[in-house]
């Protein structure tokens, strides 16, 4: 109902109750253990570390509260606990199971004595007697504005997000109305997120210059890039921003209905926001006549059922009707006509996330992070050979130097940087003289890669380019809609090629081919996925050469991975008599006693799995791996004659 | 509905069809009365025959066909466009290897080929048994813990071919321990 009250003063009673239920809880006299269990948090075994925390809370007698939180993006250090015990600051521990969970019980709720350091990462609150996070470089060097909360409120209660200034933005922009959210976005030059860089505001400013009876605003969650998680997490761990964003953009273009499209594979999610949805509406934050306002919003969660090609927003959108996700021919662009030949705007998880802090802290506020060009933060899932991977927030226009070895803590085990494959299947592969590149979306795209959904997997020595190039491509064929010759036909052809590289069959005039088909296709496709689909192989094509020269010319995987390529074998003078690890680790058998009770390999049985490598003690570590496979030595192998009464006994 | 289209079948096509097969036939003959019959309902509808049995038997194709009133192609056109359907029952320990980026590099392959081995099957197939049912999926956002595994519900990070051999060994022993509890419990 709309009221006299402003929407401030309204907002203003539910953030006063709102900073009471929270206070309760940090000012609680019982301890609270907050665990993060987001999806990432539960693979690493967080119901496993709650129940260790029950059962030894019982067990000890301690009465203390359990809180299931979401994700910090420290996906090394899972299970992630925050404990909040009085009398301490809130300390931080980091791969908790069930075993650490009733140690910490023991140790500091019951005796209150030590805080367990051993499991300690540091205290949220600056204190004099524990290191605190700005200690380490990894949240030095962060800028979390969009994921400033996750991890740190719970998900399933409102209030937790009201209380840290939620929903401040929506009421600011119900009294300035939605042509001044417009213009701030606008002048903040927020860029699209999902990969593309379009700039939301423009998009937002020709919806709202549509007339039509009824506009719609729709949040692509549909997030399908293999090895990427963000959109995920901003769900799972702070929906109520993902809300406000949408509820703004709502507001800016004059919509009355507004959709979260969530693919399927993420249950956590879809659970999540059903729920958040049902909260923000009983507080009248959503729903009709926001906050005392003329301005209703009807907000539903849609489940994608998985296909790459529905991040398409015409594709998307496709799918909403109950067809085939098939991209259409624009124009008409959503923005004019889309779904039922609504005007509807279609935006990222992460650029409605952002659009909150825009709204409260201004434009000129986030042109001050970032780049000139690309203000405001970037949100990677930082994957692979890095010593510290998860979701990493840092500020546009960091070197991917300062990303991968800053920010994670470099190259595991050692070993040497090769690639940086980022943006996924759409995205490129950067070699390791390209680090100072900038990370925004115009210095990507001027080297051929591009910001895509953020996914960055970090290769080293090992990883061959030719097969990771292989690889993205036959996910996009397998993902391509069918609908243009050159993106169906073209993708199929380079995934062919690519795979006859891989087993030693490949020729040189297969490299032209590659480059000239991956020209067409991009060019013969309609939308971004077949556009995009051949960047992987023109970029390896262009920076890794000579590896896909000495597949063809030389039938040699310089990084050992393509399996035809490749054998293994033991060195006799290196393996130790007697010792069987590596026998009982094969799963194909193919590891035989040799006649000097040594061990060797029979290559016709041998899969070329690698689990020798792992099982051979590292003080004999007498498993080789060459390629190509005639570069195994003849070391005279016989193989243990088999002694007749033992056959007998067989 | 069902009858009718049972009818139309011939002996061959009918001994294919099992009993656990037939009673989701006719439960999804049921739930589809509560579905409106209009062709919009086409990816609710399939979707909700997924989430309730986890798979889309090949007459239930037909059944959403008639009624909604659309072509069979057009069904079968949508259930193999998403990758949200399977076509064959799931087993009752279903095994979705990760082939995601992360997973990829670090193996992924391999692991999908060891359980391939081990099992007898292949993937998107159900063993015979239909005690175990294999397939890839793209990712499932654990990629620090590459190579991931789910079976069931449990995530196992970090898989490598011993490990296989290991996850299944597992099921078997908890298989056998659980036939013998119920032998004791007859007696």
């Amino acid at each position: 109902m709309k009221t006299e009250k402003s929407p401030k003063e309204h907002l203003k009673a539910h953030a006063e109750s709102a900073a009471s239920v929270v206070a309760a809880l940090k000012d609680s006299p019982l301890p609270v253990i907050y665990v993060g269990a987001a999806t990432c948090g539960l693979a690493a075994g967080a119901l496993e570390t709650i129940a260790g925390f029950e059962e030894a809370l019982k067990d000890n007698g301690i009465e203390a509260e359990i809180r299931k939180v979401g994700c910090l993006g420290h996906c090394y250090a899972e299970p992630l606990v925050i404990i909040q015990n009085p009398g301490f600051p809130s300390l931080l521990y980091q791969k908790i199971g069930a075993g650490e969970a009733g140690i910490l019980v023991r140790s500091f709720l019951k005796d209150g004595s030590d805080p367990c350091y051993e499991y300690l990462i540091g205290a949220l609150e600056a204190d004099e007697n524990f290191p605190t996070l700005m200690d380490y470089p990894r949240y030095l060097y962060e800028n979390r504005v969009v994921m400033e909360h996750c991890g740190l409120i719970d998900p399933k209660e409102v209030d937790h997000y009201l209380a840290v200034g939620g929903y401040e933005s929506l009421a600011a922009g119900l009294e300035k109305g939605g042509a001044w959210v417009l213009d701030e976005v606008k002048a903040a030059n927020l860029r699209g997120r999902g990969g593309a860089g379009f700039p939301a505001g423009k998009k937002w400013e020709i919806a709202r210059g549509v007339e039509a009876s009824s506009k719609m605003v729709i949040c692509n969650g549909d997030e399908g890039d293999p090895g990427a998680y963000m959109d995920r997490t901003l769900l799972e761990s702070n929906p109520h921003q993902v809300l406000e964003g949408l509820a703004l953009a709502a507001l800016a273009i004059g919509a009355d209905r507004a959709l979260l499209y969530i693919r399927a594979e993420y249950p956590l999610a879809v659970k999540i926001m059903e729920a958040a949805i049902i909260q923000a509406e009983a507080k009248n934050l959503l729903g009709e006549n926001i906050l005392g306002s003329d301005f209703s919003l009807a907000v539903t969660v849609f489940q994608g059922s998985g296909a790459f090609v529905c991040g398409e927003e015409t594709a998307l959108i496709e799918s909403l009707s109950g067809r085939r996700g098939m991209p259409k021919v624009r124009p008409p662009y959503p923005a004019v006509s889309g779904f039922a030949e609504l005007p509807t705007i279609i935006n990222n998880v992460k650029t409605l996330s952002t659009v909150p802090s825009i709204i409260k802290n201004g434009a000129e506020w986030f042109h001050g992070i970032g780049t000139a060009e690309s203000p405001g933060t970037a949100i990677f899932s930082v994957v692979g050979e890095v010593e510290y991977p998860g979701l990493v927030e840092v500020p546009m226009g960091v070197t991917l130097e300062h990303l991968v070895v800053d920010v994670c803590g470099g190259i595991k085990n050692g070993k040497e940087l090769k690639a940086v494959q980022i943006g996924g299947p759409s995205g490129g592969c950067l070699p390791a003289s390209l680090m100072e590149t900038e990370i925004d979306f115009d210095s990507l795209k001027s080297v051929g890669a591009m910001m895509g959904s953020g996914g960055l997997v970090v290769m080293n020595e090992d990883t061959c380019m030719v097969e990771v190039a292989r690889y993205f491509t036959d996910f996009t064929q397998g993902e391509s809609c069918g609908k243009c010759t050159f993106c169906r036909i073209g993708t199929r052809h380079l995934r062919e090629i690519l795979q006859s590289i891989t087993v030693g069959e490949g020729e040189m005039s297969d490299l032209d081919d590659l480059a000239e088909i991956s020209e067409a296709v991009v060019a013969g496709s309609l939308c971004s996925l077949g556009k995009t689909a051949p960047n992987p192989v023109i970029t390896t094509l262009r920076f890794f050469r000579d590896e896909y020269v000495a597949h063809i010319e030389e039938k040699r995987c310089p990084a050992r991975m393509c399996r035809t390529l490749t054998a293994f074998y033991i060195d006799l003078e290196a393996c130790a008599r007697g010792c069987d690890a590596c026998v009982a680790c094969c799963p194909t058998e193919a590891i035989f006693t040799t006649s000097n009770r040594k061990k060797a390999i029979d290559q016709e049985k041998c899969v070329k799995c690698g689990e020798c490598v792992y099982a051979c003690p590292p003080e004999y570590d007498a498993v080789r791996r060459v390629s190509p496979p005639e570069l195994i030595p003849d070391q005279g192998v016989e193989p243990l004659p088999v002694k007749e009464n033992e056959e007998g006994d067989a | 509905m069902l009858d009718r289209i049972l009818a139309t079948l011939d002996e061959s096509e009918k001994a294919a069809i099992d009993e656990e097969e037939l009673a989701v036939l006719k439960a999804v003959a049921d739930e589809l009365l509560s579905v409106p019959q209009e062709s919009l309902q086409l990816l609710p509808a399939l979707q909700m025959i997924q989430t309730k049995h986890g798979y889309l038997p090949r007459l239930a194709l037909r059944m959403v066909a008639e009624h909604l009133a659309v072509t069979i192609g057009n069904v079968y056109g949508i259930a193999t466009f998403y990758n949200q359907f399977r076509f064959n029952p799931p087993g009752r320990n279903p095994i979705k290897v990760c082939l995601g980026t992360a997973c990829h590099v670090k193996g992924g392959e391999i692991i999908l080929e060891n359980f391939e081995r081990r099992l007898g099957i292949k993937e998107n197939e159900t063993s015979e048994d239909r005690e175990y049912s294999l397939e890839r999926v793209a990712c499932i956002g654990c990629c620090a813990l590459a190579p991931a595994v789910v079976v069931g519900e449990k995530v196992e990070a970090y898989v490598t071919p011993s490990k296989v051999e290991g996850i299944i060994t597992e099921i078997e022993v908890r298989k056998e321990m659980a036939a013998r509890e119920q032998e004791k419990n007859e007696d």
